[in-house]
């Protein structure tokens, strides 16, 4: 007994098996029942265990899958540069204009406390900014930039990334800000006595240095862009869609096989995408 | 101190606007929450009252708010306490690699990136299947744990590769056992980041939407509820309960960043000065 806890691999299992239970009922035997349902067949009232490719032949033979996916990588794409250049300056100037550990970690905190309250309060808090006779319509309207209230405000593509932005900025300043707060002080004092300027300093320095928090920050927002449903539903007002909308609209329809074939297409695509970036970088190292 | 470049402001203006951008909606809704008895969803205010406040207590109509917010701090305290003990054994386990290491940190890195739908239509699916019933103390729980553990264990791998072994070895060799160099050496050194990934832990169960829609049963959490309110509900009450809630959420994530503050102090204060030329 007493040699089998000192064998590092029986000792490892031991601590990890709660962690490894939840992961196998809550996350494997999920995916691979997922994988199962999606060969079944659906009628209107169940769903039959069956063995059959329909799911998935309907799936890549409708024109409206590939909109869909696209319409899916554009949100991600146009998310990812907004949060990219919004989330490296903010992160940028936390990291080398503030001067104080004190106010860094105050200033910090404040960009992450959104994180801990609810999204859908969050988009809701949306709805008196942008709609019909919202705050941007009124102050457009009184400025004279426009003569009547704009209508693709709210409800639109417009709002999705908005919302969108708003949303996950976070997840990339948040990387990023960890990774330049380890950058080495001395390597930007030894560029800048070499004469580099302002601009060569982040080209050729900081950013290059910068470049795993980056990419941890492009998993996140990436990941979560694609995989959402709910914001592309009540930001455009049901009138845009993206794959995790098809997904939950054959839920709400029970038709559960077919939700299957299109949530296994979606994951294949996440984890391909994931597994792109991850060759760019070593998570374990960069914690 | 050198001067401030220029750029320096043209950031701090950035700042501001992006700080403007993250709270600016939330505070909107928070005055609009106040909007007199006939106001509705925008400004102008007419008039400013307390009237959609009392209506969230008074009506319930439109659902069980109150028994949803109940619900809702059940679960989070539910899923903070694992996340905080299945984290800390974890980030300790994987601090020695083991055969099976890698896999299963590929799981936990799954188990983050994966569509949240995937994990509310699996779990949904494996509860119906095997003819047990969805409830949200069970299916719920279990599929809010697949994006709380990964965050919980992120952190505490970042703990243990910050973590002075010199302290364990310390301990080790004045002939403490293994559970009392954790209880009494390791646990109180990380115990301000266990602070921090008890705060992830409750947060994010409390806001979570998406794993607990098909996993819920029929009894709602608070987050569910709201989303049910934005389809039928189009007065300022949505707005009160918005409010509401982003003030709970304030409130404990202040008293977990004075919790974590204290803590810190504490450590300071009780830790050892040697070394430091006293």
């Amino acid at each position: 007994m007493k040699k089998l806890l000192e064998n590092r691999n029986v000792t490892g299992w031991l601590m990890v098996s709660p962690l490894a239970a939840v992961l196998l009922v809550f996350l494997v035997m999920p995916i691979v029942l997922i994988v199962i349902v999606s060969f079944w067949r659906a009628t209107e009232f169940s769903i039959i265990p069956a063995f059959e490719w329909d799911n998935y032949a309907f799936l890549f033979g409708s024109p409206v899958t590939y909109a869909v996916f696209l319409n899916t990588f554009k949100y991600a794409f146009i998310t990812w540069a907004f949060t990219l250049i919004i989330g490296f300056t903010v992160a940028y100037y936390l990291a080398f204009h503030i001067r104080s550990l004190t106010w860094q970690v105050a200033l910090f905190l404040l960009c992450t406390i959104p994180f801990w309250t609810s999204n859908i309060i969050r988009m809701i808090s949306w709805i008196p900014f942008l709609g019909r006779n919202g705050i941007a319509n009124s102050t457009m309207m009184s400025w004279g930039v426009i003569d009547e209230p704009v209508e693709w405000l709210l409800f639109s593509d417009f709002a999705v990334i908005l919302a969108f932005v708003h949303l996950y900025t976070l997840f990339m300043v948040v990387p990023i800000f960890n990774t330049m707060m380890r950058i080495d002080k001395s390597l930007i004092e030894a560029a800048r006595d070499a004469g580099a300027n302002g601009a060569q300093l982040l080209w050729n320095v900081i950013i290059p240095l910068t470049k795993p928090g980056i990419m941890i920050g492009t998993i996140f927002v990436v990941t979560l862009v694609m995989g959402d449903f709910i914001t592309v539903r009540f930001m455009s007002g049901s009138q845009s869609a993206n794959v995790g909308r098809l997904i939950s609209n054959d839920i709400a329809l029970l038709q559960y096989p077919s939700a299957s074939a299109t949530a296994i297409v979606l994951l294949a695509t996440v984890l391909i995408t994931i597994g792109i970036l991850l060759r760019f970088v070593d998570i374990r190292k960069e914690l | 101190m050198e001067p401030r470049p220029r750029s320096f402001y043209v950031l701090s203006a950035f700042f501001a606007l992006f700080v403007l951008f993250l709270y600016g909606p939330t505070l909107t809704i928070g005055i609009l929450s106040f909007q007199g008895e006939g106001g509705g969803l925008t400004f102008p205010m007419r008039g400013v009252s307390m009237y959609w406040f009392y209506d969230l207590f008074e009506q319930q109509a439109v659902g069980d708010i109150w028994g949803s917010f109940r619900r809702s701090i059940i679960l989070g305290l539910m899923v903070m306490a694992t996340t905080v003990v299945v984290s800390v054994m974890g980030g300790l386990a994987f601090r020695k690699k083991f055969a099976g290491s890698g896999i299963l940190f590929y799981l936990i890195i799954t188990a983050l990136v994966i569509p949240s739908i995937l994990v509310s239509l699996g779990v949904g699916l494996l509860f119906s299947q095997s003819g047990l019933n969805v409830h949200w103390s069970t299916s719920g729980f279990g599929a809010q744990l697949t994006w709380t553990l990964p965050f919980g264990l992120l952190i505490m791998f970042a703990v243990f590769n910050r973590f002075d072994k010199s302290f364990e070895e310390a301990a080790r060799d004045l002939g403490a056992s293994p559970w009392q160099t954790i209880r009494h050496v390791v646990l109180p050194i990380i115990a301000p980041s266990l602070i921090g990934v008890a705060l992830f832990g409750f947060t994010l169960s409390y806001d979570e939407f998406a794993r607990t829609l098909l996993t819920a049963g029929s009894y709602n959490t608070l987050p569910l509820e709201i989303y049910g309110m934005t389809t039928n509900v189009t007065s300022p009450v949505l707005y009160a309960l918005g409010t509401l809630t982003t003030l709970f959420s304030l409130l404990i994530i202040g008293g977990f960043l004075a919790l974590a503050l204290l803590s810190n102090q504490r450590k300071a204060r009780a830790g050892s000065d040697a070394g430091k030329g006293v």
